[in-house]
C-alpha cells in the first residue's frame, strides 16, 4: 500500500502546481484588470493593454476551473470542507470574477465613453478583488479555519464572515494582488509599447518591491502564529479520516517542518532572490525575464506556505484534531491512480498547445492595430 | 441539525444557476458546429461570403459564450459551497469527470477560442478551420464529462460505499464512463444544443429575409442551418425517447412521475395525454389516455409490468425499514470499528442505506434509528417526486420537439425549392419558433432534475442530507445576490445581441470602405483581393 502513500504526496504537489498555475497565469491577467485605469489614460491605451492578454485570458481562467475540478477529485473533503467554510468570501471570489468574461467581451462592443469607464471599473473589480481573496484564502489556512466534523463526516463551522478577513488575512490578501499586478505589468511590457511600456514599467518595480516588503511582514507574523503539529495518527499510506487523530497547537509551529530540514529555508530564500533580480530585469528593460522570474517567486511564495504547512491542508481552529491533512482528506487510491492518467496525457498537451497560442499571437500590440482589428476587444 | 429552509433555499439557487446556465451552454454546442461547417465551405471552396457567415455568426456565437463561461464558473464551486455533505460523499466518484472535463474539454476550447476571435489574419486559411473545428469539440466534450458526473447522480454505477472513510468509492472507471444514462443523456443533450443553434440560425436568417436584409447571407444561413436542423431534431427525437427507456429502468419513481402512473396495472397499459394530477390522494383528477400505448412504448413489449407510484412506495416502505438498520449498523461501526456483528449487520442491509438517511428528515432530532411509523410512512410517500411537475414538463419537452421537427421539414422542403423568401408567414413564423429550443431545453432540464427528487445521488444519497450546514440568512443573502447579478446579466446580453443582430453582418467590415488605410499589412492584400 505505499503506493497510496505515494500517490497523495504526488496529489499534494499537483495541488501546489495547480495553485501556482492559477496565481502565475490568471493572476496575470487579474493583474491587468487591476491597473488597467493605471496605464491606460485614454480608451485606446486601455484597449490596447485589454487586446495584450485578449487571445489568452479565457484559457488562463481554465486553471482557476481546473483548480476546482482538481481539488474535487483528489481531495473531495478539502473540496467541501473549504469552499462551504469560506462562504461569503468564496461568493465574493465568484461574483466578482464572473464579471470578468464580461468585461472582456462586452466592453468595446460600444462606443460610448460611460460604458466603457463602467467595464473598466468591472474589470478592476474582478481583477483586484479575486487576488485579494486568493490571497486571504491561503492566509486563512495557515491561521487555521472554525469547522469540525460529525460523526458521518458532515462538517459544521462556526465564526463569521468577518474574521475570515482578519489582519493577517488581508496581508496576505495584498501580497496576491501586488505579486498579480507585477505579472500583468510584465506581461504589458511584453507587447506593449512607448507610454504604456514605460508605465507598466515603473508599476511592475514597485509591485515587487512592495510584495517583498508584505513577504517578509508575513514570515515574521508566521513566527507568532500558533502552527499546528500531528501528534498521532494512522500509517500515512493506509485511508483513513480526519476523526482519527490527535493535533496539538503551538506559537511558532509552522516553523517546524523548516528547523527539521533547513534546507526548506531556500525556498522563501529564493523569493528574495527571484523577487529582486526580477525588479532589476524590468528596470533594464528585460521584460521577458522580468516576468519569468515574476513566475518563480509566485512559486517560491506558494512552496513556502506549502512547506511550512505539510502534511496540514486545511487546519481547524475550533477542534485541531479534526484538521485535515494529506494523509486523511485525499480521495481512494483509484480515484487517484485515475487522475493521475489522465494528467500525464494531458498536462502535456495543455502545455504544448497554450505555448503554442502564445508564441502565434507573440509581437507587439499598437493602437493602429486595435482600431483596425474587426475582432479586437 | 439540517434547517429545512436551508435546503429549500439551496434547492433555488441550484436550479436557478443551473437552468441560468443552461441559457447559454446548447446554443454554444450547436453554433460552434454551424460556424465550423460554413468554415469550412469557406476554405473548399475560397467564396468569401462563407467566411462573412461564419465571422458573422462567431461574433454572436461570442456574445453568447461570455455568459456561459461567467455562469459556469459559479457551478464549478457550488457543489462545494452548497453541497459540501454531497461532495465530501460522492466526491471520489464525481470530482473525476468535473477535473477530466477541465483537463480534455475546457482547456481547449478555452484556449483555441481566443485564436478563433484573433487568429484570422496570424494563421492559414487551414489553420483557422482546425481551431475552430477544436472549438467545438472542446464544448461537446465538456458536454460528455458533465454528463458523465451528471448520469451518475441519475444511475450510480461504478461506485461502493466504504464504511471506513464513510463516503461513497470509485471502483470502476469503465462503469461510470460507459453507464447507460450518461451516454444516452450526452447524445440528446448534445443534439438539444444542435437543435437549439439551429432554430437560431434559422431564426434570425427569416428576420433578414423578412426586412430583405443581407439575402446572401441569411438565404445560404438558412438552408444550411434548416438542414442541420431537420437531422438533429429526428434525433433528439429518437435519443430522447431511447433516454426514457434507458432512464425509465434506471428511476421507476420518475418514469411513474413523467405518465402519471399511480397504480400498477395490468399491461398494456394506456399513455395520459392529458392528466391533472393530485399528488395527495395519488390519483389524477382527470385523464386523457390513449389504451394500450404506454406498455409498448417505454418497455418495448406488451407484457412488461410498469411499477406505478403505488408499488413503488411500497417498496420504499420495505426499504426504509431496511435501511434503518444500516444506519443503526453504520453507527456502531464508527464507534467500533473491531464490532463484527455491526459490520455483518450493515453489509445485510448496505443496499439501502439510503433510504434509512431518507427517514432521518422525518425523525426526532434527524435520527433515522429513532424513526416512528408515520415518519416512515412520509418518507416512502416522498420517494414519488412531484408529478404534476414531471409530468407537464415533458409533455412541453416533447410538444417543442415534435414542433420543431415539423418545422425544420417544412423549411428543408422550402429552402431547397428556393421559395423561403416568398413563403413571409413561414418567415414569420421561424422568428416566432426562437424561444421553443430553450424551452424545451428548460423543460427537459426539469424532468431529469425534479424526476430524481428526494435524492441528488439516486437511492444513495438523499437531497435533504446533502446540502452545507449554513444558516438560511447566508442562503437568502446568496440567492438574492446571483437573482440580481444574474438578471443585470440576461438584461445586457439581450441587449447586445439584438443590438448586434440589428448590425447584421455589414458592422463586421471596419468602418468605412473596405480596405480603408489603417488595416493591418497582413490583412490588407488578403482583403482587397476578396471585395
Ligand atoms: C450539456 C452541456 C453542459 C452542462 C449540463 C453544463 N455545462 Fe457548463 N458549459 C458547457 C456545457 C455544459 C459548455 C458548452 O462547454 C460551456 C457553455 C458555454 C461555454 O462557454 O462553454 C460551459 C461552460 C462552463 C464553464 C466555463 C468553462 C470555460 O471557461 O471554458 C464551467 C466552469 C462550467 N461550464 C461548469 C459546469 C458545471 C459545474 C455544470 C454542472 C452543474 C455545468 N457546467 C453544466
Ligand atoms: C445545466 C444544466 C442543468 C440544469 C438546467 C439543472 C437543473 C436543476 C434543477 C431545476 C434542480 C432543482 C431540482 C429540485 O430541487 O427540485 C437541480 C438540482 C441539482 N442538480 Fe441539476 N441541472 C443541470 C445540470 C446538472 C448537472 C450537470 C449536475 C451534476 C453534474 C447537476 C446536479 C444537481 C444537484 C447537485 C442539484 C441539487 C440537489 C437537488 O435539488 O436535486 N445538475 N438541477
Ligand atoms: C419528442 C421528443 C423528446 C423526448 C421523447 C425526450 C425525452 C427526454 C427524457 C425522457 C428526458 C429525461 C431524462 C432523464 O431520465 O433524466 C429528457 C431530458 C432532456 N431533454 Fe428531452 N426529449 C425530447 C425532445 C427534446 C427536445 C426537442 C429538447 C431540446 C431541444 C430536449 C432537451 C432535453 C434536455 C436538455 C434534457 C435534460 C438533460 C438530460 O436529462 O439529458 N428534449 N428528454
Amino acid at each position: 500500500m505505499e503506493i497510496y502513500l505515494l500517490l497523495k504526496v504526488l496529489w499534494w504537489l499537483l495541488l501546489g502546481v495547480l495553485l501556482m498555475g492559477v496565481a502565475i497565469m490568471v493572476g496575470m491577467d487579474m493583474g491587468v484588470g487591476t491597473i488597467l485605469r493605471l496605464v491606460g489614460r485614454t480608451d485606446a491605451e486601455r484597449r490596447v493593454a485589454l487586446n495584450i492578454i485578449g487571445p489568452h485570458w479565457d484559457g488562463n481562467q481554465v486553471w482557476f476551473i481546473l483548480g476546482g475540478g482538481a481539488i474535487f477529485a483528489a481531495w473531495p473533503l478539502i473540496y467541501a470542507t473549504a469552499f462551504s467554510g469560506l462562504y461569503v468570501v468564496m461568493l465574493l471570489l465568484l461574483w466578482s470574477m464572473i464579471v470578468r468574461p464580461l468585461g472582456f467581451e462586452y466592453r468595446s462592443k460600444i462606443d460610448l465613453p460611460a460604458w466603457r469607464s463602467a467595464w473598466d471599473w468591472a474589470l478592476f473589480v474582478s481583477g483586484f478583488v479575486p487576488m485579494l481573496v486568493f490571497g486571504a484564502a491561503v492566509g486563512n489556512m495557515l491561521q487555521g479555519v472554525p469547522f469540525r466534523f460529525e460523526w458521518n463526516l458532515a462538517s459544521v463551522y462556526s465564526g463569521s464572515f468577518l474574521s475570515l478577513l482578519n489582519p493577517f488575512a488581508i496581508l496576505c490578501g495584498l501580497l496576491a494582488v501586488s505579486l498579480s499586478v507585477y505579472m500583468g505589468g510584465a506581461m504589458l511590457m511584453n507587447r506593449g509599447e512607448d507610454v504604456l511600456y514605460r508605465r507598466a514599467q515603473r508599476l511592475v518595480v514597485r509591485s515587487g518591491l512592495v510584495a517583498l516588503a508584505l513577504f517578509s511582514l508575513g514570515g515574521i507574523w508566521v513566527y507568532f502564529l500558533d502552527g499546528y503539529q500531528l501528534v498521532q495518527s494512522p500509517d500515512p499510506a493506509i485511508a483513513q479520516t480526519p476523526l482519527q487523530q490527535v493535533v496539538e497547537r503551538a506559537v511558532g509551529g509552522w516553523l517546524g517542518n523548516y528547523q527539521r530540514t533547513p534546507l526548506l529555508w531556500l525556498i522563501p530564500f529564493s523569493v528574495y532572490a527571484t523577487t529582486l533580480l526580477g525588479v532589476a530585469a524590468a528596470r533594464s528593460g528585460r521584460s521577458h525575464l522580468a516576468w519569468w522570474l515574476g513566475a518563480l517567486a509566485w512559486i517560491g511564495v506558494i512552496g513556502t506556505v506549502g512547506a511550512a504547512m505539510f502534511p496540514f491542508m486545511m487546519p481547524s481552529s475550533l477542534e485541531p484534531s479534526h484538521s485535515l491533512t494529506v494523509w486523511n482528506a485525499s480521495s481512494s487510491q483509484l480515484t487517484l491512480t485515475w487522475m493521475t492518467g489522465w494528467s500525464v496525457v494531458f498536462v502535456p498537451l495543455i502545455l504544448w498547445y497554450t505555448s503554442w497560442c502564445f508564441w502565434v499571437m507573440r509581437g507587439k500590440v499598437n493602437e493602429r492595430d486595435v482600431a483596425s482589428d474587426e475582432h479586437a476587444y | 441539525m439540517i434547517d429545512p429552509l436551508v435546503v429549500e433555499l439551496s434547492r433555488w439557487q441550484f436550479a436557478a444557476t443551473a437552468l441560468f446556465h443552461f441559457l447559454f451552454v446548447p446554443l454554444t454546442l450547436g453554433l460552434t458546429f454551424i460556424v465550423a461547417a460554413m468554415e469550412t465551405v469557406y476554405v473548399t471552396t475560397g467564396r468569401t461570403i462563407y467566411r462573412e457567415m461564419a465571422q458573422f455568426w462567431g461574433k454572436l456565437l461570442l456574445i453568447n459564450f461570455a455568459l456561459g463561461v461567467a455562469t459556469g464558473l459559479t457551478m464549478e464551486f457550488q457543489f462545494g459551497t452548497n453541497w459540501s455533505f454531497y461532495s465530501s460523499f460522492v466526491g471520489d466518484i464525481f470530482g473525476a469527470p468535473l477535473a477530466v472535463e477541465g483537463l480534455m474539454a475546457f482547456f481547449m476550447e478555452s484556449t483555441f477560442i481566443g485564436l478563433m476571435v484573433f487568429g484570422w489574419e496570424r494563421l492559414s486559411k487551414i489553420q483557422h478551420l482546425i481551431v475552430t473545428y477544436l472549438v467545438a469539440l472542446g464544448s461537446n466534450l465538456s458536454a460528455l464529462w458533465i454528463l458523465v458526473a451528471n448520469g451518475f447522480m441519475q444511475a450510480p454505477e461504478g461506485a461502493v460505499f466504504n464504511p471506513l472513510t464513510m463516503r461513497m468509492e470509485l471502483a470502476s472507471f469503465a462503469e461510470l464512463i460507459f453507464g447507460h444514462d450518461a451516454q444516452s443523456k450526452f447524445v440528446h443533450t448534445s443534439i438539444a444544443g444542435y437543435v437549439t443553434a439551429a432554430i437560431f440560425v434559422c431564426g434570425v436568417s427569416a428576420f433578414y429575409m423578412l426586412r430583405k436584409q443581407h439575402m446572401e447571407l441569411a438565404r445560404r444561413s438558412f438552408r444550411m442551418a434548416a438542414l442541420f436542423g431537420v437531422l438533429s431534431a429526428v434525433g433528439v427525437i429518437t435519443l430522447g425517447d431511447a433516454l426514457g427507456f434507458v432512464g425509465g429502468h434506471a428511476q421507476p419513481t420518475k418514469l411513474a412521475a413523467m405518465e402519471a402512473l399511480w397504480r400498477t396495472e395490468k399491461p398494456p397499459v394506456g399513455f395520459n395525454v392529458i392528466a391533472i394530477p393530485d399528488q395527495q390522494k395519488m390519483e389524477n383528477a382527470y385523464e386523457l389516455q390513449i389504451p394500450y400505448l404506454l406498455t409498448p412504448l417505454v418497455t418495448r413489449s406488451l407484457d412488461h409490468v410498469i411499477p406505478g407510484a403505488d408499488t413503488l412506495v411500497a417498496q420504499a416502505k420495505q426499504r426504509i425499514v431496511s435501511g434503518i438498520e444500516a444506519v443503526g449498523a453504520l453507527r456502531a461501526l464508527q464507534d467500533n470499528p473491531e464490532d463484527e456483528a455491526a459490520l455483518s449487520r450493515f453489509l445485510a442491509h448496505e443496499d439501502d442505506l439510503g433510504y434509512g438517511f431518507l427517514v432521518g428528515a422525518y425523525a426526532p432530532d434527524q435520527d433515522p434509528t429513532v424513526a416512528d411509523d408515520a415518519a416512515i410512512e412520509r418518507a416512502a410517500r416522498d420517494a414519488i417526486p412531484s408529478v404534476a411537475t414531471i409530468f407537464w414538463s415533458f409533455r412541453v419537452m416533447v410538444a417543442c420537439g415534435l414542433l420543431m421537427l415539423m418545422f425544420f421539414i417544412l423549411a428543408v422542403i422550402y429552402t431547397l425549392r428556393n421559395t423561403v423568401e416568398r413563403q413571409r408567414w413561414f418567415l414569420g413564423a421561424s422568428v416566432l419558433m426562437l424561444p421553443v429550443p430553450w424551452i424545451a431545453c428548460e423543460a427537459g432540464w426539469l424532468v431529469a432534475e425534479i424526476g430524481r427528487q428526494p435524492w441528488t445521488v439516486y437511492e444513495v444519497l438523499p437531497t435533504w442530507m446533502s446540502v452545507s450546514t449554513h444558516s438560511a440568512g447566508y442562503m437568502l443573502f446568496s440567492l438574492a445576490g446571483f437573482l440580481l447579478l444574474y438578471s443585470i446579466f440576461i438584461v445586457i446580453e439581450m441587449f447586445l445581441m439584438l443590438r448586434a443582430i440589428r448590425q447584421g453582418p455589414s458592422s463586421h467590415r471596419p468602418t468605412g470602405s473596405a480596405g480603408a488605410a489603417g488595416e493591418t499589412a497582413l490583412a490588407a492584400p488578403v482583403r482587397s483581393a476578396e471585395v
